[in-house]
Protein backbone atom coordinates (compact mmCIF):
# COMPACT_ATOMS: atom_id res chain seq x y z
CA UNK A 1 0.00 0.00 0.00
CA UNK A 2 1.69 3.18 -1.15
CA UNK A 3 0.84 6.82 -1.53
CA UNK A 4 -0.32 7.40 -5.08
CA UNK A 5 -1.26 11.02 -5.09
CA UNK A 6 0.82 13.47 -7.02
CA UNK A 7 -1.00 16.46 -8.36
CA UNK A 8 -1.17 16.28 -12.17
CA UNK A 9 1.20 18.90 -13.54
CA UNK A 10 0.00 21.51 -15.93
CA UNK A 11 1.43 19.97 -19.11
CA UNK A 12 -0.40 16.79 -18.26
CA UNK A 13 -3.70 18.63 -18.02
CA UNK A 14 -3.07 20.37 -21.35
CA UNK A 15 -2.36 17.01 -22.93
CA UNK A 16 -5.62 15.62 -21.68
CA UNK A 17 -7.53 18.66 -22.82
CA UNK A 18 -6.26 18.41 -26.43
CA UNK A 19 -9.17 17.70 -28.70
CA UNK A 20 -11.71 18.85 -26.15
CA UNK A 21 -13.84 21.72 -27.38
CA UNK A 22 -14.18 24.79 -25.20
CA UNK A 23 -17.91 24.19 -24.91
CA UNK A 24 -17.47 20.60 -23.80
CA UNK A 25 -14.82 21.64 -21.32
CA UNK A 26 -17.11 24.23 -19.75
CA UNK A 27 -19.91 21.69 -19.58
CA UNK A 28 -17.54 19.35 -17.86
CA UNK A 29 -16.40 21.94 -15.38
CA UNK A 30 -20.00 22.67 -14.49
CA UNK A 31 -20.83 19.00 -14.13
CA UNK A 32 -17.71 18.04 -12.26
CA UNK A 33 -17.33 21.14 -10.17
CA UNK A 34 -13.62 21.62 -10.87
CA UNK A 35 -11.42 21.93 -13.92
CA UNK A 36 -8.74 19.56 -12.87
CA UNK A 37 -10.89 16.68 -11.74
CA UNK A 38 -13.34 17.13 -14.59
CA UNK A 39 -10.63 17.24 -17.23
CA UNK A 40 -8.99 14.13 -15.95
CA UNK A 41 -12.03 11.94 -16.02
CA UNK A 42 -14.95 13.33 -17.95
CA UNK A 43 -13.32 13.34 -21.37
CA UNK A 44 -11.44 10.09 -21.44
CA UNK A 45 -13.48 8.93 -24.45
CA UNK A 46 -12.63 11.98 -26.53
CA UNK A 47 -8.88 11.85 -26.05
CA UNK A 48 -6.70 9.48 -27.97
CA UNK A 49 -4.09 9.30 -25.23
CA UNK A 50 -5.89 8.00 -22.20
CA UNK A 51 -3.93 9.64 -19.43
CA UNK A 52 -5.35 8.18 -16.25
CA UNK A 53 -5.40 10.73 -13.50
CA UNK A 54 -2.90 10.32 -10.74
CA UNK A 55 -4.16 8.06 -8.01
CA UNK A 56 -6.88 6.34 -9.95
CA UNK A 57 -7.11 2.59 -9.75
CA UNK A 58 -9.02 0.35 -12.10
CA UNK A 59 -11.52 -1.56 -9.97
CA UNK A 60 -14.66 -3.57 -10.60
CA UNK A 61 -17.89 -2.67 -8.86
CA UNK A 62 -21.22 -4.36 -9.30
CA UNK A 63 -23.83 -1.77 -10.19
CA UNK A 64 -27.40 -2.74 -11.05
CA UNK A 65 -26.40 -6.37 -11.56
CA UNK A 66 -23.53 -5.64 -13.94
CA UNK A 67 -19.83 -5.68 -13.19
CA UNK A 68 -18.50 -2.27 -14.19
CA UNK A 69 -14.79 -1.61 -14.65
CA UNK A 70 -13.94 1.91 -13.64
CA UNK A 71 -10.96 4.06 -12.65
CA UNK A 72 -11.54 5.34 -9.14
CA UNK A 73 -9.55 7.69 -6.94
CA UNK A 74 -9.08 6.65 -3.34
CA UNK A 75 -10.90 9.70 -2.03
CA UNK A 76 -13.75 9.39 -4.52
CA UNK A 77 -17.30 9.00 -3.23
CA UNK A 78 -19.72 6.52 -4.74
CA UNK A 79 -22.03 9.38 -5.79
CA UNK A 80 -19.18 10.86 -7.85
CA UNK A 81 -18.35 7.53 -9.46
CA UNK A 82 -21.96 6.75 -10.31
CA UNK A 83 -22.74 10.16 -11.78
CA UNK A 84 -19.55 11.27 -13.42
CA UNK A 85 -17.87 8.05 -14.44
CA UNK A 86 -20.67 5.58 -15.00
CA UNK A 87 -23.16 8.18 -16.27
CA UNK A 88 -25.82 7.08 -13.79
CA UNK A 89 -27.12 10.58 -13.12
CA UNK A 90 -30.40 9.39 -11.59
CA UNK A 91 -28.54 9.46 -8.28
CA UNK A 92 -28.55 13.11 -7.22
CA UNK A 93 -26.08 15.05 -5.11
CA UNK A 94 -27.96 17.51 -2.93
CA UNK A 95 -25.96 18.51 0.13
CA UNK A 96 -22.95 16.19 -0.31
CA UNK A 97 -22.87 16.02 3.52
CA UNK A 98 -25.19 13.12 4.48
CA UNK A 99 -27.92 15.60 5.39
CA UNK A 100 -30.52 15.40 2.61
CA UNK A 101 -30.85 11.86 1.22
CA UNK A 102 -30.95 12.72 -2.50
CA UNK A 103 -27.96 10.44 -3.14
CA UNK A 104 -29.48 7.36 -1.45
CA UNK A 105 -28.65 4.04 -3.13
CA UNK A 106 -28.89 0.46 -1.93
CA UNK A 107 -25.61 -1.20 -0.98
CA UNK A 108 -26.23 -4.92 -0.49
CA UNK A 109 -29.89 -4.03 -0.14
CA UNK A 110 -29.32 -1.41 2.58
CA UNK A 111 -30.12 2.27 1.96
CA UNK A 112 -27.04 4.45 2.33
CA UNK A 113 -25.87 7.91 1.35
CA UNK A 114 -23.62 7.49 -1.69
CA UNK A 115 -22.16 10.97 -1.11
CA UNK A 116 -20.69 9.67 2.13
CA UNK A 117 -19.40 6.30 0.98
CA UNK A 118 -16.00 5.82 -0.60
CA UNK A 119 -16.26 3.83 -3.83
CA UNK A 120 -13.25 1.75 -2.82
CA UNK A 121 -15.21 0.45 0.19
CA UNK A 122 -17.95 -1.13 -1.96
CA UNK A 123 -15.73 -3.20 -4.25
CA UNK A 124 -17.24 -6.43 -2.92
CA UNK A 125 -20.80 -5.17 -2.63
CA UNK A 126 -23.81 -4.95 -4.91
CA UNK A 127 -24.91 -1.41 -5.63
CA UNK A 128 -28.45 -0.70 -6.79
CA UNK A 129 -29.38 2.73 -8.16
CA UNK A 130 -32.66 4.12 -9.45
CA UNK A 131 -31.63 3.07 -12.97
CA UNK A 132 -31.59 -0.58 -11.90
CA UNK A 133 -35.09 -0.74 -10.43
CA UNK A 134 -37.24 -1.22 -13.54
CA UNK A 135 -37.26 -4.59 -15.27
CA UNK A 136 -35.43 -5.06 -18.57
CA UNK A 137 -38.74 -4.91 -20.45
CA UNK A 138 -39.42 -1.48 -18.95
CA UNK A 139 -41.92 -2.58 -16.30
CA UNK A 140 -41.52 -0.14 -13.45
CA UNK A 141 -40.82 -1.14 -9.88
CA UNK A 142 -44.04 -1.06 -7.80
CA UNK A 143 -42.77 1.95 -5.84
CA UNK A 144 -42.15 3.84 -9.09
CA UNK A 145 -45.60 2.79 -10.34
CA UNK A 146 -47.19 4.04 -7.13
CA UNK A 147 -45.54 7.44 -7.58
CA UNK A 148 -46.89 7.76 -11.12
CA UNK A 149 -50.39 6.79 -10.04
CA UNK A 150 -50.47 9.19 -7.09
CA UNK A 151 -48.34 11.92 -8.69
CA UNK A 152 -46.23 11.93 -5.58
CA UNK A 153 -43.59 14.55 -6.27
CA UNK A 154 -43.40 18.17 -7.34
CA UNK A 155 -39.94 18.99 -8.70
CA UNK A 156 -38.75 15.45 -7.96
CA UNK A 157 -35.07 16.23 -7.48
CA UNK A 158 -35.26 14.24 -4.25
CA UNK A 159 -37.33 11.47 -5.82
CA UNK A 160 -34.69 8.89 -6.66
CA UNK A 161 -33.35 9.12 -3.12
CA UNK A 162 -36.83 8.70 -1.66
CA UNK A 163 -37.53 5.75 -3.95
CA UNK A 164 -34.32 3.94 -3.04
CA UNK A 165 -34.84 4.61 0.69
CA UNK A 166 -38.40 3.25 0.41
CA UNK A 167 -37.41 0.16 -1.55
CA UNK A 168 -34.78 -0.64 1.10
CA UNK A 169 -37.16 0.04 3.97
CA UNK A 170 -40.01 -2.01 2.46
CA UNK A 171 -37.71 -5.03 2.31
CA UNK A 172 -37.57 -4.96 6.12
CA UNK A 173 -41.21 -3.93 6.62
CA UNK A 174 -43.44 -4.68 3.58
CA UNK A 175 -46.65 -3.57 5.27
CA UNK A 176 -45.88 -0.37 7.19
CA UNK A 177 -48.33 2.10 8.68
CA UNK A 178 -48.06 5.66 7.44
CA UNK A 179 -46.13 6.59 10.58
CA UNK A 180 -43.75 3.64 10.24
CA UNK A 181 -43.03 4.50 6.62
CA UNK A 182 -42.49 8.15 7.57
CA UNK A 183 -39.93 7.04 10.16
CA UNK A 184 -38.34 4.61 7.68
CA UNK A 185 -37.72 7.31 5.09
CA UNK A 186 -36.99 10.10 7.57
CA UNK A 187 -33.44 10.30 6.23
CA UNK A 188 -34.66 12.05 3.08
CA UNK A 189 -35.62 15.70 2.67
CA UNK A 190 -38.02 17.24 0.16
CA UNK A 191 -37.39 20.94 -0.43
CA UNK A 192 -40.90 21.31 -1.92
CA UNK A 193 -42.35 20.10 1.39
CA UNK A 194 -44.45 17.57 -0.51
CA UNK A 195 -44.24 14.92 2.20
CA UNK A 196 -47.94 14.17 2.43
CA UNK A 197 -48.28 13.24 -1.23
CA UNK A 198 -44.93 11.45 -1.17
CA UNK A 199 -46.10 9.24 1.69
CA UNK A 200 -49.40 8.53 -0.07
CA UNK A 201 -47.54 7.57 -3.24
CA UNK A 202 -45.00 5.38 -1.47
CA UNK A 203 -47.74 3.63 0.52
CA UNK A 204 -49.50 3.00 -2.79
CA UNK A 205 -46.24 1.51 -4.07
CA UNK A 206 -46.08 -0.74 -1.01
CA UNK A 207 -49.63 -1.91 -1.73
CA UNK A 208 -48.71 -2.74 -5.32
CA UNK A 209 -45.64 -4.60 -4.06
CA UNK A 210 -47.85 -6.73 -1.85
CA UNK A 211 -50.15 -7.34 -4.80
CA UNK A 212 -53.10 -5.67 -3.09
CA UNK A 213 -53.69 -2.73 -5.36
CA UNK A 214 -55.33 -2.68 -8.75
CA UNK A 215 -53.56 -0.39 -11.15
CA UNK A 216 -55.25 2.82 -12.11
CA UNK B 1 -18.63 28.72 5.39
CA UNK B 2 -19.10 27.85 1.80
CA UNK B 3 -19.86 24.27 1.03
CA UNK B 4 -17.15 22.79 -1.12
CA UNK B 5 -18.50 20.42 -3.73
CA UNK B 6 -15.24 19.31 -5.31
CA UNK B 7 -13.70 15.92 -4.71
CA UNK B 8 -11.88 15.61 -1.38
CA UNK B 9 -8.14 16.27 -1.30
CA UNK B 10 -6.04 13.17 -1.83
CA UNK B 11 -5.18 10.78 0.95
CA UNK B 12 -3.86 7.28 1.01
CA UNK B 13 -6.53 4.71 1.75
CA UNK B 14 -5.46 1.64 3.71
CA UNK B 15 -7.98 -1.17 3.93
CA UNK B 16 -6.92 -3.80 6.47
CA UNK B 17 -8.89 -7.02 6.79
CA UNK B 18 -8.03 -7.88 10.40
CA UNK B 19 -7.97 -5.97 13.67
CA UNK B 20 -4.30 -6.81 14.18
CA UNK B 21 -3.41 -5.46 10.76
CA UNK B 22 -5.50 -2.34 11.39
CA UNK B 23 -3.80 -1.73 14.73
CA UNK B 24 -0.39 -2.18 13.12
CA UNK B 25 -1.19 0.32 10.37
CA UNK B 26 -2.35 2.83 12.98
CA UNK B 27 0.84 2.26 14.92
CA UNK B 28 3.02 2.70 11.83
CA UNK B 29 1.35 5.92 10.72
CA UNK B 30 0.92 7.45 14.17
CA UNK B 31 -0.61 10.94 14.19
CA UNK B 32 -0.80 10.95 10.37
CA UNK B 33 -3.45 8.23 10.41
CA UNK B 34 -7.18 8.86 10.55
CA UNK B 35 -9.40 6.00 11.68
CA UNK B 36 -12.51 5.67 9.53
CA UNK B 37 -15.37 3.52 10.82
CA UNK B 38 -18.69 4.44 9.13
CA UNK B 39 -17.11 7.64 7.85
CA UNK B 40 -20.01 9.96 8.69
CA UNK B 41 -17.97 12.02 11.16
CA UNK B 42 -14.90 11.84 8.91
CA UNK B 43 -16.20 13.18 5.60
CA UNK B 44 -17.32 16.58 6.94
CA UNK B 45 -13.79 17.25 8.15
CA UNK B 46 -12.19 16.00 4.96
CA UNK B 47 -14.59 17.63 2.48
CA UNK B 48 -14.32 20.98 4.24
CA UNK B 49 -10.49 20.71 4.24
CA UNK B 50 -10.46 21.33 7.99
CA UNK B 51 -8.52 18.16 8.75
CA UNK B 52 -6.11 16.82 6.18
CA UNK B 53 -4.90 13.37 7.21
CA UNK B 54 -2.25 11.77 5.02
CA UNK B 55 -3.55 8.26 5.61
CA UNK B 56 -7.07 6.94 6.10
CA UNK B 57 -7.39 3.54 7.74
CA UNK B 58 -10.75 2.16 6.63
CA UNK B 59 -12.09 -0.42 9.08
CA UNK B 60 -15.11 -1.43 6.99
CA UNK B 61 -13.40 -4.59 5.75
CA UNK B 62 -12.51 -5.89 9.22
CA UNK B 63 -15.17 -8.55 9.77
CA UNK B 64 -13.97 -9.53 13.26
CA UNK B 65 -14.88 -6.07 14.54
CA UNK B 66 -18.51 -6.55 13.54
CA UNK B 67 -21.33 -8.39 15.23
CA UNK B 68 -23.19 -8.84 18.50
CA UNK B 69 -22.02 -11.69 20.70
CA UNK B 70 -24.15 -12.57 23.73
CA UNK B 71 -21.92 -13.81 26.56
CA UNK B 72 -22.60 -16.87 28.69
CA UNK B 73 -23.00 -14.76 31.85
CA UNK B 74 -25.94 -12.84 30.39
CA UNK B 75 -23.91 -9.87 29.19
CA UNK B 76 -23.10 -9.01 25.60
CA UNK B 77 -20.08 -7.97 23.55
CA UNK B 78 -20.66 -5.68 20.59
CA UNK B 79 -17.96 -5.27 17.94
CA UNK B 80 -16.98 -1.62 17.47
CA UNK B 81 -17.81 -1.81 13.74
CA UNK B 82 -21.36 -3.05 14.30
CA UNK B 83 -23.76 -0.59 12.68
CA UNK B 84 -26.27 1.30 14.80
CA UNK B 85 -29.09 -0.34 12.83
CA UNK B 86 -27.77 -3.79 13.79
CA UNK B 87 -27.57 -2.67 17.42
CA UNK B 88 -31.14 -1.34 17.27
CA UNK B 89 -32.57 -4.47 15.65
CA UNK B 90 -30.65 -7.13 17.55
CA UNK B 91 -33.17 -9.23 19.52
CA UNK B 92 -30.81 -9.96 22.44
CA UNK B 93 -29.99 -6.28 22.97
CA UNK B 94 -33.66 -5.36 22.56
CA UNK B 95 -34.70 -7.93 25.13
CA UNK B 96 -32.10 -7.30 27.82
CA UNK B 97 -30.49 -3.92 27.15
CA UNK B 98 -33.26 -1.98 25.42
CA UNK B 99 -31.75 1.24 26.79
CA UNK B 100 -28.99 0.96 24.18
CA UNK B 101 -31.46 0.13 21.38
CA UNK B 102 -33.46 3.25 22.30
CA UNK B 103 -30.41 5.51 22.36
CA UNK B 104 -29.01 4.16 19.10
CA UNK B 105 -32.37 4.44 17.35
CA UNK B 106 -32.52 8.16 18.15
CA UNK B 107 -29.17 8.94 16.51
CA UNK B 108 -29.06 10.74 13.17
CA UNK B 109 -31.11 9.31 10.26
CA UNK B 110 -31.90 5.77 8.99
CA UNK B 111 -29.21 5.86 6.31
CA UNK B 112 -26.64 7.11 8.80
CA UNK B 113 -27.61 4.37 11.29
CA UNK B 114 -27.25 1.84 8.44
CA UNK B 115 -23.64 2.90 7.97
CA UNK B 116 -22.58 4.54 11.21
CA UNK B 117 -21.10 2.21 13.80
CA UNK B 118 -21.37 1.93 17.56
CA UNK B 119 -17.61 2.50 17.90
CA UNK B 120 -17.87 5.57 15.69
CA UNK B 121 -20.88 6.92 17.56
CA UNK B 122 -19.16 6.75 20.93
CA UNK B 123 -15.90 8.17 19.54
CA UNK B 124 -17.21 11.00 17.35
CA UNK B 125 -15.80 14.50 17.71
CA UNK B 126 -17.52 17.61 19.07
CA UNK B 127 -20.08 19.42 16.92
CA UNK B 128 -19.37 23.01 18.04
CA UNK B 129 -19.92 24.92 14.80
CA UNK B 130 -16.88 27.14 15.33
CA UNK B 131 -14.65 24.12 15.81
CA UNK B 132 -16.18 22.19 12.88
CA UNK B 133 -15.83 25.22 10.61
CA UNK B 134 -12.10 25.30 11.20
CA UNK B 135 -11.82 28.33 13.52
CA UNK B 136 -8.52 28.23 15.42
CA UNK B 137 -10.13 27.66 18.82
CA UNK B 138 -8.76 25.94 21.94
CA UNK B 139 -10.04 22.56 20.76
CA UNK B 140 -8.31 23.05 17.41
CA UNK B 141 -5.05 23.83 19.21
CA UNK B 142 -5.54 27.59 19.31
CA UNK B 143 -5.85 30.09 22.14
CA UNK B 144 -9.45 31.33 22.18
CA UNK B 145 -13.04 30.11 22.40
CA UNK B 146 -15.41 31.72 19.90
CA UNK B 147 -18.56 30.23 21.41
CA UNK B 148 -18.05 31.51 24.97
CA UNK B 149 -18.32 35.21 24.14
CA UNK B 150 -21.22 37.62 24.73
CA UNK B 151 -22.33 37.30 21.11
CA UNK B 152 -21.11 33.78 20.39
CA UNK B 153 -23.61 31.18 19.22
CA UNK B 154 -23.63 28.86 22.21
CA UNK B 155 -27.18 27.56 22.45
CA UNK B 156 -25.97 23.97 22.04
CA UNK B 157 -22.98 24.30 24.39
CA UNK B 158 -21.95 23.17 27.86
CA UNK B 159 -23.45 24.06 31.22
CA UNK B 160 -21.15 21.89 33.32
CA UNK B 161 -17.42 21.25 33.69
CA UNK B 162 -16.39 23.69 30.97
CA UNK B 163 -12.75 24.74 30.96
CA UNK B 164 -11.94 27.31 28.23
CA UNK B 165 -13.65 25.06 25.60
CA UNK B 166 -17.44 24.87 25.97
CA UNK B 167 -18.15 22.17 23.36
CA UNK B 168 -20.23 19.13 24.35
CA UNK B 169 -20.06 15.44 23.53
CA UNK B 170 -22.67 14.62 20.86
CA UNK B 171 -23.08 10.84 21.29
CA UNK B 172 -26.50 9.30 21.96
CA UNK B 173 -25.24 5.80 22.67
CA UNK B 174 -22.58 6.92 25.18
CA UNK B 175 -24.95 7.81 28.07
CA UNK B 176 -26.86 4.55 27.53
CA UNK B 177 -23.59 2.61 27.72
CA UNK B 178 -22.52 4.45 30.88
CA UNK B 179 -25.89 3.72 32.49
CA UNK B 180 -25.43 0.03 31.57
CA UNK B 181 -21.93 0.08 33.12
CA UNK B 182 -20.35 -0.94 29.81
CA UNK B 183 -16.62 -1.52 29.30
CA UNK B 184 -14.68 -0.36 26.24
CA UNK B 185 -11.98 -2.65 24.85
CA UNK B 186 -8.98 -0.86 23.36
CA UNK B 187 -6.18 -2.56 21.43
CA UNK B 188 -2.75 -1.01 21.15
CA UNK B 189 0.76 -2.24 20.41
CA UNK B 190 1.21 -2.82 24.14
CA UNK B 191 -1.79 -5.12 24.27
CA UNK B 192 -5.39 -4.86 25.26
CA UNK B 193 -6.88 -2.63 27.92
CA UNK B 194 -10.45 -2.44 29.15
CA UNK B 195 -11.84 0.81 30.57
CA UNK B 196 -15.17 1.78 32.11
CA UNK B 197 -17.41 3.64 29.68
CA UNK B 198 -17.21 6.90 31.63
CA UNK B 199 -13.41 6.69 31.80
CA UNK B 200 -13.24 6.51 28.00
CA UNK B 201 -14.13 10.21 27.97
CA UNK B 202 -12.06 13.19 29.06
CA UNK B 203 -12.89 16.82 29.65
CA UNK B 204 -11.00 19.91 28.42
CA UNK B 205 -9.25 20.19 31.80
CA UNK B 206 -7.40 16.96 30.95
CA UNK B 207 -7.02 17.28 27.17
CA UNK B 208 -8.69 20.14 25.40
CA UNK B 209 -8.18 18.75 21.89
CA UNK B 210 -9.65 15.27 22.43
CA UNK B 211 -13.00 13.99 23.68
CA UNK B 212 -11.71 10.52 24.52
CA UNK B 213 -8.58 8.73 25.67
CA UNK B 214 -7.65 7.16 22.30
CA UNK B 215 -4.02 7.88 21.42
CA UNK B 216 -2.37 7.41 18.02
CA UNK B 217 -2.07 3.66 17.51
CA UNK B 218 -5.09 2.85 19.69
CA UNK B 219 -8.03 0.96 18.23
CA UNK B 220 -11.42 0.61 19.96
CA UNK B 221 -12.35 -2.99 19.14
CA UNK B 222 -15.44 -3.82 21.21
CA UNK B 223 -17.88 -2.70 23.86
CA UNK B 224 -18.91 -5.11 26.60
CA UNK B 225 -22.10 -4.76 28.58
CA UNK B 226 -22.19 -6.80 31.81
CA UNK B 227 -25.35 -8.62 32.90
CA UNK B 228 -25.74 -6.33 35.94
CA UNK B 229 -28.59 -4.24 34.55
CA UNK B 230 -30.08 -6.76 32.10
CA UNK B 231 -33.83 -6.34 32.05
CA UNK B 232 -33.79 -3.40 34.50
CA UNK B 233 -36.19 -0.47 34.28
CA UNK B 234 -34.81 1.79 31.56
CA UNK B 235 -35.44 5.36 30.54
CA UNK B 236 -33.93 7.19 27.56
CA UNK B 237 -34.92 10.59 26.29
CA UNK B 238 -33.31 12.82 23.71
CA UNK B 239 -34.18 16.48 23.21
CA UNK B 240 -33.36 18.00 19.84
CA UNK B 241 -34.67 20.61 17.43
CA UNK B 242 -35.62 18.28 14.55
CA UNK B 243 -36.64 14.66 14.92
CA UNK B 244 -34.02 13.48 12.44
CA UNK B 245 -30.30 14.20 11.98
CA UNK B 246 -29.99 16.61 14.89
CA UNK B 247 -27.60 15.97 17.72
CA UNK B 248 -28.97 16.07 21.24
CA UNK B 249 -29.36 19.39 23.00
CA UNK B 250 -29.50 17.08 25.99
CA UNK B 251 -30.18 13.40 26.46
CA UNK B 252 -30.56 11.21 29.52
CA UNK B 253 -30.25 7.47 30.12
CA UNK B 254 -31.06 5.59 33.30
CA UNK B 255 -31.09 1.96 34.41
CA UNK B 256 -32.89 1.28 37.69
CA UNK B 257 -33.47 -1.87 39.68
CA UNK B 258 -36.56 -1.42 41.77
CA UNK B 259 -37.59 -3.59 44.71
CA UNK B 260 -40.97 -3.01 46.35
CA UNK B 261 -41.18 0.52 44.96
CA UNK B 262 -37.75 1.59 46.15
CA UNK B 263 -34.66 2.28 44.07
CA UNK B 264 -32.36 -0.60 44.86
CA UNK B 265 -29.57 0.07 42.39
CA UNK B 266 -29.31 2.75 39.76
CA UNK B 267 -27.04 4.26 37.13
CA UNK B 268 -27.81 7.45 35.28
CA UNK B 269 -25.94 9.52 32.68
CA UNK B 270 -26.57 12.74 30.76
CA UNK B 271 -24.96 13.90 27.52
CA UNK B 272 -24.96 17.23 25.76
CA UNK B 273 -24.25 19.06 29.01
CA UNK B 274 -20.46 18.85 29.10
CA UNK B 275 -17.46 17.81 27.01
CA UNK B 276 -17.87 14.30 28.35
CA UNK B 277 -21.04 12.34 28.98
CA UNK B 278 -21.72 12.85 32.68
CA UNK B 279 -22.14 9.91 35.01
CA UNK B 280 -24.32 11.42 37.75
CA UNK B 281 -22.90 9.64 40.79
CA UNK B 282 -24.24 12.21 43.28
CA UNK B 283 -27.75 11.58 41.97
CA UNK B 284 -27.27 7.83 42.29
CA UNK B 285 -26.06 8.13 45.89
CA UNK B 286 -29.01 10.34 46.76
CA UNK B 287 -31.65 8.15 45.13
CA UNK B 288 -30.44 4.80 46.42
CA UNK B 289 -33.01 3.28 48.76
CA UNK B 290 -35.55 6.04 48.15
CA UNK B 291 -38.99 5.43 46.65
CA UNK B 292 -39.09 5.70 42.86
CA UNK B 293 -41.47 8.63 42.63
CA UNK B 294 -41.77 12.25 41.53
CA UNK B 295 -40.53 13.63 44.86
CA UNK B 296 -37.29 11.67 44.62
CA UNK B 297 -36.96 12.69 40.96
CA UNK B 298 -37.50 16.34 41.84
CA UNK B 299 -34.70 16.36 44.41
CA UNK B 300 -32.42 14.32 42.17
CA UNK B 301 -32.90 16.83 39.36
CA UNK B 302 -31.76 19.65 41.64
CA UNK B 303 -28.66 17.68 42.64
CA UNK B 304 -27.88 16.93 38.99
CA UNK B 305 -27.58 20.59 37.99
CA UNK B 306 -25.60 21.76 41.04
CA UNK B 307 -22.71 23.89 39.84
CA UNK B 308 -24.17 24.45 36.39
CA UNK B 309 -23.02 27.67 34.74
CA UNK B 310 -25.04 28.88 31.75
CA UNK B 311 -23.58 30.74 28.81
CA UNK B 312 -25.39 33.60 27.06
CA UNK B 313 -27.89 31.46 25.16
CA UNK B 314 -28.09 28.06 26.84
CA UNK B 315 -29.61 28.75 30.26
CA UNK B 316 -32.64 26.69 29.16
CA UNK B 317 -30.46 23.59 29.53
CA UNK B 318 -30.46 23.85 33.33
CA UNK B 319 -34.24 23.36 33.88
CA UNK B 320 -34.21 20.93 30.94
CA UNK B 321 -31.58 18.76 32.56
CA UNK B 322 -33.32 18.99 35.92
CA UNK B 323 -36.56 17.76 34.39
CA UNK B 324 -34.91 15.05 32.29
CA UNK B 325 -33.24 13.61 35.39
CA UNK B 326 -36.55 13.74 37.22
CA UNK B 327 -38.29 11.87 34.41
CA UNK B 328 -35.44 9.37 34.13
CA UNK B 329 -35.97 8.46 37.78
CA UNK B 330 -39.71 8.75 38.27
CA UNK B 331 -40.73 7.72 34.77
CA UNK B 332 -43.38 9.43 32.69
CA UNK B 333 -47.05 8.77 32.92
CA UNK B 334 -48.31 8.33 29.39
CA UNK B 335 -51.83 9.61 28.92
CA UNK B 336 -53.52 9.12 25.62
Amino acid sequence: MEVMFDMPDESNIKEVLKGVSRRKFIQGVIAGGAGVSAATYLFRASTATSAASAGERLITINVNGRDRRVDVMKQETLAMTLRYKLGLTGTKIGCDRAECGACTVLIDGVPRYSCSTLTHTVRNAKVLTIEGLAKEDGTLHPVQQGIIEEQGFQCAFCMSGFVMASVGFLQTNPNPTRAELAHGISGNLCRCQDYDKILTALLRGAEIMRGEATHA
Amino acid sequence: MAVIRDIMPAFDLLQPSSAAEAQKLLQQNGPDAWVMAGGLDSFDWLKDRIKKPRVLVDLSGVEELKGVRPASDGGVEIGAMTTLTEVVRHPFIKEHFALLSQGAELAASPQIRNQGTLGGNVSQDARCHYYRAGWPCYRAGGNICYADTPTGRNREHAILNADRCVAVNPSDSAPALIALDAKFVIQSSKGQRVVDAEDYYIGPDIDITHLNILQPGDLLTAIRIPATYAGATFYFEKIRDRNVWDFALLNVASAIKVSSGNIDQMRIAVNGAAARPLHLTAVEQFAKGKPRNAATGEEAGKIAVQGAVPLQFNAYKIPLMRNLVKRAIAGVEVTS
